[in-house]
């Protein structure tokens, strides 16, 4: 601050729970010791993808020692319905199975071993239909989830037809298992006078509150909704928590006791959504010199069994099919396929990921079959002067960082260099190749339901001058409580060591939005702004009396109120505050300004703002094995005006290397009853610690202040995930390499070894 | 003895009734309330779960280990010390690797942070990390979802063999080794640790239904994920003759109760072909419990070890009451895991002559991700060739191939008497077809597996025209290094 003293905003924090993480003292729903009476709970899954319910028997399950209760549909008291948006998605099958492993029952018992046998126990009829499982089969049997979501600007046809480069194909993008250390979780405890307690490992708590409620046929203010801290949930722990909390809550209910619900790995990975598949398919034209004229694709999504989020998302993918590049005539449209397979869900990026995808594959296809340079075409073809500021929803681009984040970074990563180098160790191999490619990112902000863009916070001050924070936001780890405690501090004056972040709770800030869509600090740290500034200006007149100063000149910093060379202690400023009988507490509350959109038309100003960044990556591939090593990354990221620099930091890294396991080896694969057979991390491989490049350079982009949001800053918990589009840039470089000029690199995603080393072997043909 | 004791966190604990097959994850969150330690996965496959123990190192000297609390069973513990995150902090202050992962924001949602912690913990207190791959190995068996692992690293390296001379420093001094032996029986189920082939011998007469267990890496899965109660285990880990290396007479004998760490760091300098398969055979925290006896035992068509001994033309040893008899490793399997193992005959190890120089030896594994995975295809190469040139004798054996760990015969058969050179390598490659009909599943599909045995083959010969048992270069991008040696940045 410019008198010197201390504010913790915009410093280099650690992590609010750091501490206590290390030392395991940190506690998660499953952590917490028994209740007395705690019962344990198991899901009977459906043996078929898509089948006809006749019947379920207990009787025999319920005989099995220590099993206390096995549920059905029939003893569901409220709506048996647990969709978070449309009704379409039941907690218990009542008459349909739409997925394997969809739940039919709920053994409820003393032990795990207990409900295992019982489950083993419940027989469950079923007459099985045939299944759709992919989104070609979808596409052939016309199974959808909502009607087409289209953008259209222009003329996109005759734009093609005149296009002196135009080519058609298909962008495949695969699923990803959120594989958050922590699996799903919920503890529920009956209270007096027909009430719970729910402890949840959730990003929603106002949700999970409203569908219990639904379920339960009770009122909101029945329930309350406990979130302590989540390990990791990146989108996975947004609609899909509420399933396991109203199983909890339902059993706790039915048998007046304790109720866990926890998933095992196993568990977790079959039955849960995912990041959604998107079979792409595209018709685009460019000029002779690299412009893009024309885009025109079909988007479609795999939804699984129920539409969950995935319209949302499916329009999200849309809105990001543009990535930073200006589409004159452009049409997109977005379809979401209903298939048999476990319903698809939120996950980082939320579908910009996967439309973003389109416009680099595209970008990659067009400069192998031209050979024009790739940096030169992306760069062309950024967001520019009106008009060509236009996104394809009509969204006006009027800050785009992306030139000058590309010239930095083209500099600091020492770009032209290494491509020369690259392109000589090419020239000398036979069985290796390197590839080097730079991709941007701009990715809106804001929840594109606009509704949902509110927060709230509710700020305690105890007369000693210690405060609780209570805010809608929820801890994953993406440092949120870091940040909002370093606001408070920062509002209040208070010292951190003063201020505690509590668990998010229902019955402390009501109506929440999920903590989502980057979205967290952005909104919550206005409503967390907004009420410490209630109290600190309820304190300021009462700092005036006792600094004898004039109340426009108190500061309150470092746990002091400051006037005119003179200072007292904060806690003798909230003492004098509780004698003279003025409140210590206030809510906060934040919408986000002038948003909306309007789907029908494909109009309007669905992002607050648009966050930035690039990255340049360096890959180096085995012909022989299809095998890569990541030899470096510089990224250039563009967060605002930071307000924690080194949680940001952790949320680019992190993000990034999540993004390039979607893209590289995390692959979900299904056989052909509907079954993953990539469960567990036996299989399902996410990064481990010798994936990520050993020279791994991040900046925060310097000089980024961001207007109208908290403290200059930007959203940063899902951008950074596309940055690992470079990786597969420069893996098809790399492939490329392998052939001869000109040939376009067959290569989907994710791109596995396996895919890696056909995709050679095809540029090695003749 | 009926009761299981050990040292948990300073103090000693005593258990009776207990099953045996409970693992020390389940005992530390439902008996201790100790839920520092997480469940991530109950497969040793993310180390959320990971404790240390102390085990005796090289030359007997104690050293702390980290290990899946989710993969070790109660009486695997008998008589040693174990150390979870909870004990980590004292009332002096935090341990040096707690400072580092905050300082480095090493955390972020905090789940696989005290697993991280232990696997930093056992490197504070090792000697050998002399190379930066070191470092990835203590931590491949550390999954976090979070950080993208650069700050992880940089605490890795501001904490790796510190050293610090702390209570656990003094803990491993005061730890002197304690006998194993065990007869325990809890929930109806029996669990013995023999410290003599005597002993265990009587055992297997009277329990002729007992299932031989050595580190339990894999028999572990049956209770983690099957939810199955073996009624009948005998750990191997009490029979010291099992645990040992020695050359005599130009063989190595490699007891069965090895560990994979052990054989790794064995190999590092003297069989640098066993030293590449050891390097990404699993994480550490599974190295330092998997044993040579239980990767071969298992005979599984997966297992990385199979390939790479039989490639140096191993010989396995089989013990029973009786006496000992040898057959080649590759004889030993005999079927889809199946062996040719007799009832109450024990794999009490395996033989290797040393490798000649004039030989080409190599081992690859190819799998989805690099480190802590299961191969699509391993490999492991011998060639021998004659002042002449000629190939005078080639094994070439394959996991993930077949049924069982299996050489390529057609594809030797192209090699010996050959010159060895490209076409004979070429002709060979082309021949691996005509050995195998690989199946398609999760980890690759058959033509996949087929196209990368041959070019494993391809690869070798390119890798050993210089070096011809070559060790994995740092920075390597793939596990064979068919680099041309020309000026590059």
């Amino acid at each position: 601050m410019a008198d010197g003293y201390v504010t913790p905003l915009h410093q280099p924090l650690l992590h609010e729970s750091g501490l206590k993480h290390v030392t395991g003292e940190a506690k998660y729903v499953d952590d917490f010791p028994a209740p007395p009476g705690m019962l344990v709970a198991q899901v009977v899954g459906a043996p078929v993808a898509r089948g006809r319910l006749r019947g379920v028997d207990s009787s025999e399950a319920r005989q099995v020692p220590g099993v206390h209760a096995v549920l059905t549909a029939r003893d569901v008291p409220g709506d048996n319905q647990v969709g978070p948006v449309i009704h379409d998605e039941e907690l218990l099958a009542s008459a349909e199975i739409h997925f394997l492993g969809q739940a039919v029952a709920l053994v409820v018992g003393e032990s795990y071993e207990a409900c295992r046998a019982g489950a083993a126990k419940v027989k469950v009829d079923v007459e099985p239909l045939p299944a759709v499982l992919t989104i070609e089969e979808a596409i052939a049997q016309d199974s959808w989830l909502a009607d087409p979501h289209t953008l259209l600007r222009g003329d996109p046809d005759a734009a093609l037809a005149r296009a002196a480069v135009r080519f058609q194909g298909e962008v495949v993008t695969g699923g990803q298992d959120h594989f958050y250390l922590e699996t799903h979780c919920t503890l529920a405890l009956p209270e007096e006078g027909d009430s719970l307690k729910l402890y949840c490992s959730t990003q929603h708590p106002s949700e999970v509150q409203a569908i219990v409620a639904h379920v339960l046929h009770w009122h909101r203010h029945q329930i309350v909704v406990e979130v302590p801290r989540m390990g990791g949930g990146f989108g996975g722990k947004e609609t899909q928590s509420a399933n396991y909390a109203a199983f909890a809550s339902l059993a706790a209910l039915k048998t007046g006791r304790p109720v866990k619900v926890w998933l095992n790995r196993d568990q977790d990975m079959l039955w849960t959504g995912k990041r959604h598949p998107f079979l792409t398919r595209f018709d685009v034209g460019f000029s002779a010199d690299g412009t893009l004229l024309a885009l025109d694709a079909q988007l479609y999504s795999n939804g699984g069994f129920s539409n969950d989020l995935t319209r949302a998302i499916t329009d999200r993918a849309l809105f990001h099919s543009d990535n930073g590049y200006f589409l004159p005539d452009v049409r997109l449209v977005g379809r979401p396929a209903r298939t048999n397979l476990p319903s698809n869900t939120a996950f980082r990026g939320f579908g910009g990921p996967q439309g973003m995808a389109v416009i680099e594959d595209i970008i990659s296809r067009f400069c192998e079959r031209t050979g024009l340079d790739p940096v030169e075409v992306r760069r062309r073809n950024f967001y520019g002067a009106a008009p060509r500021n236009l996104t394809p929803y009509h969204q006006v681009v009027d800050d785009n960082r992306l030139p000058r984040i590309f010239d930095e970074l083209l500099a600091s990563s020492d770009y032209a260099r290494r491509s020369a180098e690259v392109a000589a160790f090419n020239q000398g191999q036979v069985h290796a190749r390197r590839g080097l490619a730079l991709t941007p990112v701009k990715f809106g902000i804001s929840f594109t339901t606009s509704f949902l863009n509110q927060a709230g916070a509710l700020l305690v001050v105890y007369a000693d001058g210690s405060a609780q924070l209570n805010h809608g936001g929820t801890e994953m780890g993406q440092g949120l409580h870091t940040k909002m405690l370093a606001i408070c501090a920062h509002e209040l004056g208070l010292r951190p060591s003063r201020i505690r972040a509590m668990n998010t709770a229902t019955d402390k800030v009501p109506n929440t939005s999920a903590t989502a869509a980057s979205s967290g600090s952005d909104l919550n740290g206005q409503a967390v702004k907004q009420a410490c500034e209630v109290v600190r200006e309820r304190l300021r007149p009462i700092a005036a009396g006792l600094l004898d100063a004039p109340a426009d000149e108190v500061r309150f910093a470092d746990g002091r109120a400051l006037a005119q060379g003179r200072e007292v202690p904060l806690e003798q400023v909230t003492q004098a505050a509780y004698f003279a009988q003025v409140s210590l507490s206030a809510t906060g509350y934040y919408r986000t300004p002038d948003i909306s959109y309007d789907k029908a038309k494909g109009r309007g100003k669905p992002f607050h703002y648009f966050a930035y960044g690039a990255a340049v990556s360096e890959v180096e591939l085995s012909g022989l094995t299809g095998e890569w090593r990541l030899r470096r990354v510089d990224i250039l990221h563009d967060v605002g005006r930071s307000l924690a620099p080194t949680i940001d930091r952790g949320q680019v890294e992190g993000g990034f290397i999540q993004g390039m396991g979607w893209l590289t080896n995390e692959e979900l694969r299904f056989d052909e009853r509907g079954w993953l057979r990539t469960h567990s991390p036996d299989t399902y491989k996410i990064p481990a610690l010798g994936d990520a490049p050993e020279d791994f350079r991040v900046t925060l982009l310097a000089d980024a202040a961001q207007h109208d949001v908290i403290h200059g800053s930007k959203a940063v918990g899902e951008p950074p995930l596309m940055l690992a589009l470079s990786v597969v840039a420069a893996l098809r470089a790399a492939v490329a390499a392998f052939g001869p000029p000109g040939r376009e690199v067959k290569l989907p995603m994710p791109c596995t070894p396996e895919a890696l080393l056909f995709a050679v072997e095809a540029q090695r043909a003749p | 003895m009926n009761s299981l004791r050990f040292n948990l966190n300073g103090a000693w604990v005593e258990e009776t009734g207990v099953s045996p097959t409970t693992t020390l994850l389940r005992y530390l969150r439902d008996r201790r309330g100790l839920t520092g330690t997480k469940e991530g996965c109950a497969e040793g496959d993310c180390g959320a779960c990971s404790v240390a123990v102390v085990e005796q190192g090289e030359d007997a000297r104690p050293v702390w280990r980290a290990i899946n609390a989710c993969l070790v069973m109660l009486p695997m513990l008998q008589g040693k010390h174990v150390v979870t995150v909870e004990a980590l902090r004292s009332p002096d202050g935090y341990h040096p690797v707690q400072l580092a992962m905050s300082k480095a924001l090493g955390s972020q949602c905090g789940y696989c942070t005290p697993g991280i912690v232990m696997s930093l913990f056992e490197a504070s207190y090792r000697t050998d990390l002399d190379a930066p791959w070191k470092l990835d190995d203590q931590l491949c068996g550390n999954l976090c979802r979070c950080t993208g692992y650069r700050p992880i690293r940089e605490a890795a390296q501001a904490v790796a063999g510190s050293c610090p001379e702390d209570r656990f420093a003094a803990q491993l001094e005061a730890s002197a080794p304690q006998g194993m032996a065990l007869a325990y029986e809890g929930e109806g189920q029996r669990f013995t640790t023999p410290e003599t082939f005597e002993a265990l011998w009587d055992e297997l007469d009277a329990h002729p239904d007992a299932r031989f267990v050595n580190g339990g890496t894999d028999l572990s899965l049956e209770v983690t994920k099957r939810f199955a109660l073996p009624p009948k285990l005998v750990s191997l880990e009490g029979l010291q003759a099992l645990k040992r290396i020695a050359v005599v007479d130009g063989v190595v004998r490699v007891g069965a109760g090895v560990t994979i760490s052990e054989l790794e760091s064995f190999s590092e300098r003297r069989f640098p072909s066993l030293h590449r398969m050891t390097r990404y055979f699993a994480a550490r925290q599974i190295k330092h419990r998997g044993t040579v006896g239980g990767n071969l035992g298992n005979a599984s068509p997966i297992g990385d070890l199979p390939p790479a001994l039989i490639a140096l033309g191993a010989t396995a040893v089989l013990r029973s009451r009786a006496g000992e008899r040898r057959l080649p490793l590759e004889d030993f399997f005999v079927g889809y895991r199946k062996t040719a193992l007799a009832p109450k005959e024990l794999l009490a190890g395996v033989e290797l002559p040393l490798v000649a120089p004039s030989a080409r030896a190599v081992s690859y594994k190819v799998s989805k991700r690099r480190e802590l995975d299961i191969s699509a295809v391993a490999a492991s190469f011998f060639v021998d060739v004659d002042a002449q040139g000629l190939v005078t004798a080639a094994r070439l054996a394959f996991g993930g191939m077949a049924a069982t760990p299996k050489r390529a015969s057609t594809a030797e058969r192209a090699l010996v008497g050959q010159p060895w050179g490209q076409a004979a390598v070429e002709a060979a490659a082309r021949a691996i077809a005509a050995d195998f009909t690989p199946m398609s599943d999760h980890r690759g599909s058959a033509p996949y597996r087929l196209l990368v045995a041959a070019n494993l083959l391809r690869g070798f010969f390119e890798e050993t025209r210089h070096d011809r048992q070559p060790a994995l270069r740092p920075g390597h991008a793939a596990t064979v290094q068919a680099l041309v040696e020309v000026a590059h940045g």
